[in-house]
C-alpha cells in the first residue's frame, strides 16, 4: 500500500510539474499542451468511441500476432537445441534475424502483403519468433545436465525428459525471451502503424500518426500516454506473474 | 495395491562387474578411467569404493547405473545384462540435482510417476512415507532453494528409494556437507539401510567415511584406474565415525591409499572428469 501511494505521489508530482511549466509559458500550448487539454481529448476520444476501438484493433493484432509467434518459437526454440542440425542451420538464421531491428520487416510485409491485416501480422510474428527461438535454445542448452541424468535414472527419457525436465528448467530464460519477444512485437507493431495506413482497421499508431498531421499535439502526448500504459499493464499482468513464480521457485529474488 | 505391498522390501539386488574398461577421448588426451575392473556385490552388500580422483571410481558408478557405457566387459544385476539406466537401480549424485521448478513432495513423486501401477493416491503415500522416513515430513511444501544442504540430500535420498530400487548407487553424496550434518546423515542411511535392505554401492574420496559406512571397503589407484585392495569392514553397527575401532581401520587403508596414488615413473597425471 505504501510503494502505491508513494507511486502516486510520485506521479502526481510530476503531472503537477508539468501543468506548472504551460502556465509558465516558456513554450508555445501548440507544442507542449497542458495535462488538462491531453486529458480533455482523452476523455472526449474515449466517449466517442475511437480510443476503445484503436486500443481493440491494435491489442487484436499484437495479441494474435505474438501468440502465433510464441506457438511457433517455442517447439522451435526446442528442436534447434536437440538437433545440432537445426542449431547449425535455423538458430544461425534465428540469432542473424535477431539482430535486424524488426520494424524492417515492414516494407517487406507491405510489399507481400499489401496493405492488409496479413502485413501487420506478419510484422508481429516476426518480431516475436526469433528471439523466442534464441531465448528458448539458450535456456535449454544452459541446463545443467546433472538434472537430465537424474531424471534418466528414475526412468524419463524422450520427450518426457524435453517436457518435464529440460523445458521447465529452462523457464527462466524462456520467460525472458517471450518479455524481449512482446517489446520487439510491441514496438514494430507501432512502427508500422505509424508507417502506414491500413484500411480494416485504424490502431493507436495511426491516431498518433494523425495527431501529427492534424498538429494536436495533445492528441499525440495523450496517445503516448496510451501506449505508454499499456506496455505497463501487459508487463504487471502477462511477465510479472511468471517472474514471481520463478522467483518463488528458484529462489532468485526476494 | 496398498502401500505396504509397495514400500515393502524388495530383494537387494546382486551386481556384477565384469572386466569393465574405459577410455575417454578428447582431442587433447587419452585417459584410461578404467582398466579391466571386476568387482561383486553381495545382496544387501555396502561397498564403498575409495580413492584418488580420476582413479574411474565415479566412472564406474555411472557404468553400474546404465548412463555410461563400457567399452569393454560388462555389468550385470541378478545375472541380467546392464545396457541402460534402470527402476532398480536408483542413483544419488554430489549435487542433489533436485528439480527447483517442483517442490519437495514433487521432486519425490517424480519417479514414481514413471512407476506404472501406481494412482495418485498411492503414489502420494509412497512419497510421503519416505519423506518421513529421512525426517522432512514437515516439508513437503518447500521449495528446493529453501532447504540447507543435508536437507537437500535427504530429499534426495528420498527420491531415490521412492521407487523401491533394489540397489543404491551413491556419487559422493555427502562430500558438500558440512562435518556435522555429514555425521548425522551417517546415522541416518546406515539406519535406512538396514531397514530398506538396499545393495549400496558409495563413491567416496574420504576413507573415514568409507570405513564407518561400508561392510567392505575397496580401493581403486588411478591412470588407469584398477581396483588394488578390498578390506572388510568388521565393526558392529551403527557405526560412529569418531571411534577408535573406526579409526584403526581408516588409518590402514589411508596408508594403501597413499602408496598406490603415488604416480608411477613417467604416468602423467590426469583428471578424470567425475
Amino acid at each position: 500500500m505504501r510503494r502505491t501511494l508513494k507511486a502516486l505521489v510520485f506521479f502526481a508530482g510530476l503531472l503537477l510539474a508539468w501543468e506548472a511549466v504551460c502556465l509558465a509559458r516558456i513554450w508555445s500550448p501548440v507544442l507542449v499542451p497542458s495535462p488538462v487539454s491531453v486529458g480533455r481529448y482523452l476523455w472526449e476520444a474515449a466517449n466517442d468511441g475511437t480510443l476503445g476501438s484503436a486500443t481493440v484493433v491494435t491489442l487484436r493484432r499484437l495479441v494474435l500476432g505474438y501468440c502465433f509467434g510464441l506457438a511457433i518459437g517455442l517447439p522451435l526454440g526446442l528442436l534447434t537445441a536437440r538437433f545440432k542440425v537445426v542449431g547449425d542451420t535455423l538458430g544461425l538464421l534465428a540469432l542473424g534475424l535477431q539482430t535486424l531491428p524488426s520494424v524492417c520487416w515492414v516494407p517487406l510485409a507491405l510489399l507481400w502483403f499489401g496493405q492488409t491485416e496479413a502485413a501487420m501480422f506478419f510484422v508481429v510474428v516476426m518480431g516475436t519468433i526469433w528471439s523466442v527461438i534464441i531465448a528458448t535454445e539458450n535456456g535449454v542448452k544452459n541446463v545443467p545436465p546433472i538434472y537430465a541424468r537424474a531424471a534418466r535414472t528414475m526412468g524419463s527419457s524422450g520427450l518426457h525428459t524435453w517436457l518435464r525436465v529440460l523445458l521447465p528448467a529452462a523457464l527462466p530464460f524462456i520467460v525472458g525471451g517471450m518479455k524481449q519477444g512482446w517489446a520487439f512485437a510491441w514496438r514494430s507493431l507501432m512502427a508500422a502503424e505509424i508507417y502506414v495506413t491500413i484500411l480494416s482497421g485504424f490502431g493507436l499508431g495511426h491516431l498518433l500518426h494523425y495527431g501529427r498531421e492534424l498538429n494536436a499535439m495533445e492528441q499525440v502526448i495523450g496517445i503516448m500516454l496510451v501506449l505508454l500504459l499499456i506496455g505497463l499493464i501487459a508487463d504487471k499482468v502477462l511477465f510479472s506473474p511468471w517472474e514471481r513464480f520463478l522467483h518463488r521457485r528458484w529462489g532468485t529474488a526476494k | 495395491m496398498t502401500l505396504q505391498t509397495e514400500v515393502q522390501n524388495e530383494a537387494s539386488s546382486k551386481l556384477s562387474v565384469q572386466h569393465v574398461s574405459k577410455t575417454f577421448r578428447s582431442r587433447a588426451r587419452v585417459v584410461h578411467a578404467l582398466d579391466d575392473v571386476s568387482l561383486d556385490v553381495g545382496e544387501g552388500e555396502f561397498v564403498c569404493l575409495v580413492g584418488p580422483s580420476g582413479c574411474g571410481k565415479s566412472t564406474l558408478l555411472n557404468i553400474i547405473a546404465g548412463l555410461d557405457l563400457a567399452d569393454g566387459g560388462r555389468v550385470l544385476t541378478d545375472g541380467a545384462p546392464v545396457a541402460a539406466p534402470g527402476r532398480d537401480r536408483m542413483m544419488m549424485f554430489q549435487e542433489s540435482a533436485l528439480f527447483p521448478w517442483l517442490d519437495v513432495l514433487s521432486n519425490v513423486l517424480f519417479g514414481l510417476k514413471l512407476k506404472p501401477g501406481l494412482d495418485a493416491g498411492e503414489r502420494r503415500k509412497v512419497a510421503e512415507f519416505y519423506l518421513k522416513l529421512v525426517g522432512l515430513e514437515k516439508f513437503h511444501r518447500a521449495f528446493v532453494h529453501e532447504l540447507s544442504g543435508g536437507m537437500k540430500q535427504r530429499v534426495a535420498l528420498a527420491r531415490a528409494l521412492a521407487p523401491n530400487p533394489r540397489a543404491l548407487l551413491m556419487d559422493e553424496p555427502f562430500a558438500a556437507l558440512d562435518a556435522l550434518t555429514r555425521e548425522q546423515l551417517y546415522g541416518d542411511l546406515q539406519r535406512i539401510w538396514q531397514e530398506r535392505k538396499k545393495t549400496i554401492v558409495f563413491v567416496t574420496h574420504n576413507v573415514r567415511e568409507a570405513c564407518c559406512l561400508g561392510d567392505r571397503v575397496v580401493l581403486f589407484s588411478p591412470h588407469p584406474g584398477r581396483i588394488r585392495e578390498e578390506f572388510k569392514i568388521d565393526l558392529p553397527r551403527p557405526r560412529d565415525i569418531n571411534s577408535v575401532d573406526l579409526a584403526r581401520y581408516s588409518t590402514r587403508i589411508t596408508a594403501a591409499l597413499k602408496n598406490y596414488a603415488r604416480p608411477e615413473s613417467g604416468a602423467e597425471l590426469v583428471e578424470v572428469a567425475e
